[in-house]
């Protein structure tokens, strides 16, 4: 079923005014702030209005909004999954919320326990010897992964010779990005045609310069990197250390773990693997696990049990220091506990093979009408390319998709593939669900290409004019009112 | 197997799903993890209450700990938008049109926090205050090209311990200034202390003891126009204080807890982040910009992107890649509800009620080290008793004085205790008389 947006023409919140309704504890006691003049606020500018106008308000946005609650949501690398709703009502327990992070150990013993136990299922799942739950989402664990291998070679008095991070062409932005923060300069190694990285050009790039090679696996394209092991030896062999991109987790979860493989170094996203809802953007959390060797370089406080109680003070003797203010997304992590804990190894075994079946019937069906580099097996995702015999831009087609109510997949990603549409069906869909969004692609490659210029055309807004929006931005109102201001200048 | 998963089988010509992971290779495939069974969702929620009732909460005690991370009043409006399945299960908006709620919602939010902040341009969030700390050090370095960054000797530990992370990096060096009699920023140390090589200066009011620091005012004109002032606020004091945008912040932060997001144990939270217009493509993070689409109706779009990752990859101004964006919506819907009289109103609360707090110490004639110094809801008392006992007098009256400085701020004095207690407009008088009765005992 195909959705239709809501249409709203709704004001910017700082645009409705009204009368505060909402009251706050103390409301009727007046109170006078003795304030120094200089730091004494004269205006503000957020205005007042009533609670049932910002309730109809937000909710009027909402309807606006297109979430894995609406529909199929297929965008590769994101692993769009479901996000059961009994995770929500725990995160939301009075037990859990109302927690401080400085509270003595003593006080938050359940929630001590909640986050060791979640540690020793991710160290199962991996195969890692230790886990820090505390980054904050993908990024920030590849951030941590990367400043304890900065740290690992600082203490081995090799840092000033080690200064690269070895990363495939197909690797996501974020990896580069990450090396570059901790300091690493970033080597960049090609892919064969059958998608997989090339491993003779990998030998090459390896060296006692390197301090890691970082991939995820399966890789971009879907695809599970079959010379790992014969990587991980020869990366090895070179002193350096192997990071685990666990973006793509699903599409092997229980069929193999990181460490068989030959990771010294993991992050996870538990807001893709391990159903955490993605939230427009986040909060996530990316926790980090490690062999023994680099156990000591931990972010602190590491939480640790001694067969009766839990506790929050151990500071492991070489820490990279800490990543986040306090535990971490705490609310994120309890709803990932919860997920494992209800799927249990069958749950998250079933999970995995139907959405690596899922991918590869869309796959399947797909390569009819699409090319599909790589090899044909593919794991939770794949790549289809419009590029070349006349069909549309990746662009448009996804444009056409979401003004038919089917969303569209991730585009232009991996940049090793033109006109890329890079489809991950996770194991949350029915195959009414896929055959619509094949059949909707089918049909969309048969329009002419005057179609795509006026589209989309169902939604709140047509094409937007990024170009224009970035080239004089206007993050915000009062920018927006500047520029107008400069605008009217100008006329007069 | 469910209906869908056999047909599908059937159209890969398999018998079963594991023929798909036939490219694993043998020698690491894994038979069995070893995780415990699975549960229904009763078992499970009947679990998660046994390991929630473990848990002494906030509100089973008198608490007055704050010190980062804050207890105030949450409307029950903030929760349920956020729980708005569109919301909430959403991707990152890269398909603007079907995500203009979203978008349009943290323009709002930007637009909001760009008022509070007195800062033309704010991103779509941060993960915490610390780690916008760190951005912005590194944002200074940028822009200046320098390489030392200088921060008060008082912050709190954990966001200089992110801040250093993030400094070493990017190579650069962090170096300290001290307090004054007043607790507030030494203007003649920062005067020192600032050379051909500093990029920026932080400083935050109010600060670690809670204290208004009048001389934040006065650091922007202290370093100039060539290095970056870097103010920390806490937004929800702005009600009251002036904003960093009038002492001349180059750049802003906060941490967003305070506007309407809880406590869970101190995540998720949202770090503030707000720049002056000239900085705006030095500025991390995701961007929501005012745009038109091309019939000439007002839009929202993700701007700036080729500052990110997923572009410039190794030359992006940062790896950030998902954000907090929930919580971005959080701080929206919370600074929405209250509006300018709201958020005036609990900070006069939270400064009125700290102020009668602050005069019941003085009955016992608590030391109070910076007595004469204004704060907003947060202060620092002494005491001439070992920890131990403070804790076991604290415990009789089931109270939680605050927060207990140590030896990692600099206070190792034995039978001395140095408590940073804080104050919300979610203290009861039930509260305060604990307070007094712990004071009679240990004061």
């Amino acid at each position: 079923m195909p959705y239709h947006q809501a249409i709203f023409d709704e004001p910017i919140i700082t645009d409705i005014r009204g009368r505060r309704t909402t009251k706050i504890p103390r409301e009727n006691e007046d109170y006078d702030a003795e304030i120094p003049a200089i730091m004494k606020r004269d205006q503000i500018g957020l205005g007042d209005r009533e609670e049932f106008t910002v309730i109809r308000h937000f909710v009027r946005l909402s309807e606006m909004n297109f979430g894995v609650d609406t529909g199929f949501y297929p965008l590769g690398s994101c692993t769009m999954k479901y996000n059961p709703k009994i995770n929500d009502e725990i995160a939301n327990l009075e037990g859990f919320r109302m927690l401080h992070p400085l509270q003595d150990a003593s006080d938050i013993q359940g929630a001590l326990k909640l986050m060791y136990e979640l540690s020793e299922l991710l160290k199962k799942i991996t195969g890692m010897d230790e886990i820090t739950l505390q980054p904050l989402a993908g990024a920030s664990g590849e951030f941590t992964g990367l400043s304890i291998v900065r740290a690992y070679f600082e203490c081995r008095k090799e840092l000033e010779t080690r200064r690269e991070v070895v990363v495939p062409d197909s690797a996501h932005g974020s990896n580069p990005a990450s090396s570059h923060m901790a300091g690493f300069e970033v080597v960049e190694i090609p892919s064969t045609p059958d998608g997989t990285v090339d491993v003779e050009k990998f030998k090459e790039a390896v060296s006692e310069k390197t301090a890691a090679f970082m991939i995820t696996n399966p890789n971009t394209l879907g695809i599970f990197e079959d010379k790992i092991v014969e990587m991980a030896n020869y990366a090895h062999s070179k002193g350096a250390l192997l990071y685990y991109d666990g973006a793509n987790l699903n599409g092997i979860m229980t069929k193999t773990t990181p460490a068989r493989m030959g990771f010294d170094i993991v992050h996870l996203n538990l807001h893709k693997t391990f159903s955490t809802p993605h939230g427009g953007g986040g909060p996530g959390a990316g926790p980090v696990g490690v062999v023994e060797k680099l156990k000591d370089f931990l972010p602190y406080p590491m939480i640790t049990f001694d067969g009766e109680r839990y506790y929050n003070d151990y500071i492991p003797p070489k820490t990279i220091g800490k990543v986040a203010s306090f535990y971490g997304n705490f609310a994120v992590l309890v709803r990932a506990w919860a997920y494992i804990r209800m799927m249990g190894e069958e749950g998250l075994r079933d999970a995995c093979e139907t959405a690596v079946a899922n991918s590869n019937y869309m796959r399947k069906r797909i390569q009819e009408f699409m090319q599909v580099p790589g090899k044909p097996i593919k794991k939770h995702e794949f790549v289809a390319s419009s590029a070349g015999s006349g069909m549309p831009k990746a662009g448009d087609i996804a444009k056409h998709l979401i003004d038919n109510g089917v969303h569209a997949p991730t585009i232009y990603f991996p940049l090793i593939v033109p006109e890329a549409l890079m489809i991950e069906p996770t194991e949350s869909a029915t195959k009414a669900e896929m055959d619509l969004f094949i059949e909707t692609v089918r049909q969309t490659l048969k329009l002419p290409k005057e179609t795509f210029e006026s589209e989309p055309r169902n939604l709140k807004v047509t094409k937007i004019d990024d170009v224009e929006a970035s080239k004089n931005p206007k993050p915000t109102m009062r920018m927006a009112r500047k520029s107008n201001l400069r605008l009217v200048q100008q006329v007069i | 197997m469910s209906n869908d998963l056999t047909d599908i089988l059937k159209e890969l010509n398999i018998k079963s799903p594991d023929e798909l992971f036939a490219d694993i290779p043998e020698s690491i495939r894994t038979k069995v993890l070893g995780l415990p069974p699975g549960m229904d969702e009763d078992a499970l929620r009947r679990t998660a209450g046994e390991y929630a009732g473990m848990n002494k909460t906030i509100d089973q005690q008198h608490s007055f700990l704050g010190f980062g991370i804050y207890n105030h009043f949450v409307p029950a409006a903030v929760a349920n938008v956020i729980g708005r399945n569109e919301f909430l299960t959403a991707y990152t908006p890269y398909q603007a049109e079907i995500s203009q709620g979203l978008m349009q919602a943290l323009f709002e939010y930007q637009s909001l926090v760009a008022e509070l902040l007195d800062m033309d341009a704010v991103n779509s969030s941060m993960y915490d205050v610390s780690t916008s700390l760190g951005e912005a050090a590194r944002m200074a370095r940028n822009i200046t090209d320098k390489d030392e960054f200088i921060v008060p000797a008082y912050i709190h530990r954990n966001k200089r311990a992110v801040l250093d992370n993030y400094a070493k990096g990017a190579g650069i060096k962090i170096r300290e200034i001290g307090f004054d009699e007043r607790g507030m920023i030494d203007l003649d140390a920062l005067g020192n202390a600032i050379n051909d090589n500093t990029a920026g200066v932080y400083a935050e009011y109010p600060n670690m003891f809670g204290i208004i620091d009048t001389n934040v005012s006065k650091i922007k004109e202290i370093i100039g126009e060539s290095r970056m002032f870097v103010a920390g606020v806490n937004p929800i004091s702005l009600g009251v204080l002036s904003p960093p945008g009038k002492f001349g912040a180059d750049i802003a932060i906060g941490e967003g807890q305070v506007l309407g997001l809880g406590l869970n144990l101190g995540g998720p939270v949202v770090g503030l982040f707000g720049t002056k217009e000239q900085y705006i493509r030095k500025m991390p993070g995701k961007i929501m910009g005012l745009a038109k689409d091309h019939n000439g109706r007002i839009a929202f779009s993700m701007i700036l992107q080729t500052r990110e990752q997923h572009i410039r990859r190794e030359k992006a101004v940062t790896n950030m890649t998902s954000n907090q964006a929930l919580m971005a919506v959080a701080a929206a819907v919370y600074l929405s509800l209250l509006g300018d009289s709201g958020l005036r109103k609990v900070g006069k609360i939270n400064m009125g009620r700290t102020r009668q707090l602050i005069e019941i110490a003085k009955e016992f004639d608590a030391t109070l080290p910076y007595e004469d110094s204004p704060v907003f809801n947060e202060f620092l008392i002494r005491l001439n008793e070992s920890k131990t006992f403070v804790n076991r007098i604290a415990r009789k009256y089931n109270l939680i004085p605050g927060y207990i400085l140590g030896k990692e701020y600099g206070f190792n004095e034995r039978n001395t205790v140095n408590i940073v207690t804080n104050v919300t407009e979610r203290n009861t008088d039930e509260d305060f008389n604990a307070y007094r009765e712990f004071l009679r005992e240990v004061a």
